[in-house]
């Protein structure tokens, strides 16, 4: 018994393949499927086959001849007009006849291709993955970007986080966490820069005659002008309950670095008006530089600094000292006149 | 670029020398962060300052680091996810290499915004392919070399690479296939297994 070869309708076929394509030997298109046919305006069937598309070769052939179109191996077409949209597939001879069969899916350009020709899931073969890689596709964007935007609030939080890890919250100012930080990174990359520890005078009286809130404000009052004493990169922070230091980036002119802190005192005596009492204080001041130093060390300016400060101190307070690098310390700038109603706080002082 | 190129980076330099030197690498170049988020995308500068830092750092050109990269991406166990996806792309080497040219499509359907070499692959005679690398960032074509030969191994074929000529944008590859099976090779399952 002798098998029958197999035939098919062209119903079978379209239903089987609706994206196949009917070659004949001297390259017309003979018959296109019906979703192969909504690819383009007008019918395939008639028109030349390499007109229509670019066969893109990767493999040579290996009889050596090549054929217009390679047989029995993956396929790559693209459409020689826009969309230029990527098919692939396998082109096998037809037996009996010198016509070639091509059935072609849209692979990788299966995404663009449903949006430029408005296919549905109709328009694909049965056992095409067709609609399960768009399914697959759209599930994993929209899971990507709550992922995207997850990252995105994270990143967000973790900023305002490392922000207020840095921020004095009283004031505004930065801590000494940042302040380490920022000298730390300065004197490693060999940046010039002033360095001005403050302390205010008479805030402990305030305090007590006025209470912590009185305080805080007072406190608050220091913060702003402090912030406005310094540029946008140099950094001023509140190291300790009324301690501050401040860093002048690339500004290591002593002169200049004195009169800025003179001006700072006589803007901290301008007296806090907290309920109906005057808060008057001011602040002591010492000043070092990276200049006064071979290979600047954090520790030992803020220890140097933190010297002429109380050198300041024990002048009367109110004054700005520098660091002196050969002598150790020496006093630059007379003592600013005291506070107009400073008697009444001295007791306070002492205390 | 892509989150996960820096990051590859990132773990690339920590796997293999450590965290102090990713450290160093961090300082130096002046990125302002100490770790790579997958899926940000950065200003390409960035990595330039990144890979520059690491030549400096470790005293070796970026050719050699951008190579090292690419073997790296295909052998360590942190990255074994990458190798497996690589080997999807045939049974044989041979197979591998004409599935490069939808590497980039596929890498663009699973994160649409990540940018990778675009690569054609060509056979050139029996045995002989041409890839063309088309990257906007110069260099990559190393990393790319580092990936081949490497996958040349874990197929267990024996390959001799070439850098071929230069056509603007492209740069090429010419790969020699000496022999298909020429060692054992890694193993390979599609299915992945659990907990491997």
């Amino acid at each position: 018994m002798t098998r029958q070869p197999l035939t098919m309708t062209n119903s079978v076929l379209d239903t089987l393949m609706p994206m196949h394509l009917l070659v004949s030997a001297c390259g017309t298109i003979r018959r296109a499927g019906p979703t192969m046919s909504k690819l383009r305006e007008g019918p395939l069937a008639g028109q030349a086959f390499s007109t229509l598309f670019t066969v893109r070769r990767s493999r040579r052939d290996p009889t050596g001849e090549e054929s217009f179109i390679p047989l029995n191996q993956k396929l790559h077409l693209v459409f020689c007009d826009p969309p230029k949209t990527s098919l692939k597939g396998i082109a096998v001879p037809v037996l009996g006849s010198s016509d070639i069969l091509i059935n072609l899916s849209f692979g990788l350009s299966v995404v663009d291709a449903v949006t430029d020709y408005e296919l549905n899931s109709a328009d694909f073969a049965a056992t095409e993955m067709a609609i399960e890689m768009l399914y697959l596709v759209e599930a994993k964007s929209a899971v990507l970007e709550e992922t995207k935007q997850l990252n995105a609030r994270l990143q967000g939080a973790k900023i305002a986080a490392e922000e207020q890890a840095y921020t004095d919250t009283l004031t505004g100012l930065k801590n000494r966490r940042a302040m380490d930080h920022v000298m730390e990174r300065m004197t490693s990359s060999k940046v010039r820069f002033g360095l001005m520890h403050i302390d205010l005078d008479y805030f402990k009286s305030v305090n007590d005659t006025y209470g912590h809130a009185a305080g805080d404000a007072v406190l608050q009052t220091v913060g702003r002008i402090l912030s406005e004493e310094t540029r946008g990169d140099d950094m001023a922070a509140r190291v300790g309950g009324d301690e501050f230091v401040l860093i002048f980036n690339r500004f290591t002119e002593v002169s200049r670095l004195v009169k800025t802190a003179e001006r700072i005192i006589e803007r901290l005596e301008v007296p806090t008006i907290w309920e109906d009492a005057q808060c008057r204080i001011s602040g002591s001041i010492g000043i070092t530089t990276s200049d006064f130093y071979d290979t600047p060390d954090v520790a030992r300016m803020l220890a140097d600094a933190d010297a002429a400060l109380y050198l300041s101190k024990d002048k009367g307070r109110a004054c700005v000292s520098v660091h002196d690098p050969a002598v150790g310390q020496e006093a630059k700038g007379a003592p600013l006149g005291p506070p107009a109603d400073r008697a009444g706080q001295q007791a306070g002082r002492l205390g | 670029m892509h989150g996960l190129v820096n990051r590859a980076i990132q773990c690339f330099l920590r796997d293999t020398y450590g965290s102090a030197t990713w450290s160093t690498v961090v300082e130096t170049s002046n990125i302002g962060f100490n770790d790579f988020e997958a899926m940000f995308v950065y200003p390409d500068s960035v990595t330039v300052a990144v890979i520059e830092s690491a030549c400096k750092t470790l005293g070796k050109p970026a050719d050699v680091i951008l190579e090292d990269i690419g073997t790296y991406l295909v052998t360590h166990p942190n990255t074994e996810s990458l190798r497996r996806l690589l080997r999807f792309g045939g049974e044989t080497f041979e197979e591998f290499l004409y599935s490069l040219n939808d590497l980039k499509g596929r890498a663009q359907l699973a994160l649409a915004d990540i940018e990778i070499p675009n690569l054609t692959v060509e056979e050139t005679a029996p045995g002989a392919f041409s890839i063309g690398v088309d990257f906007s960032q110069p260099g990559y074509i190393y990393a790319v070399m580092g990936v081949l030969r490497t996958m040349a191994d874990d197929y267990g074929a024996l390959v001799y690479l070439e850098r071929g000529a230069r056509e603007g944008t492209v740069e090429r590859i010419e790969v020699f296939l000496l022999e298909a099976s020429f060692a054992e090779g890694r193993s390979f399952d599609l299915a992945a297994r659990q907990g491997a």
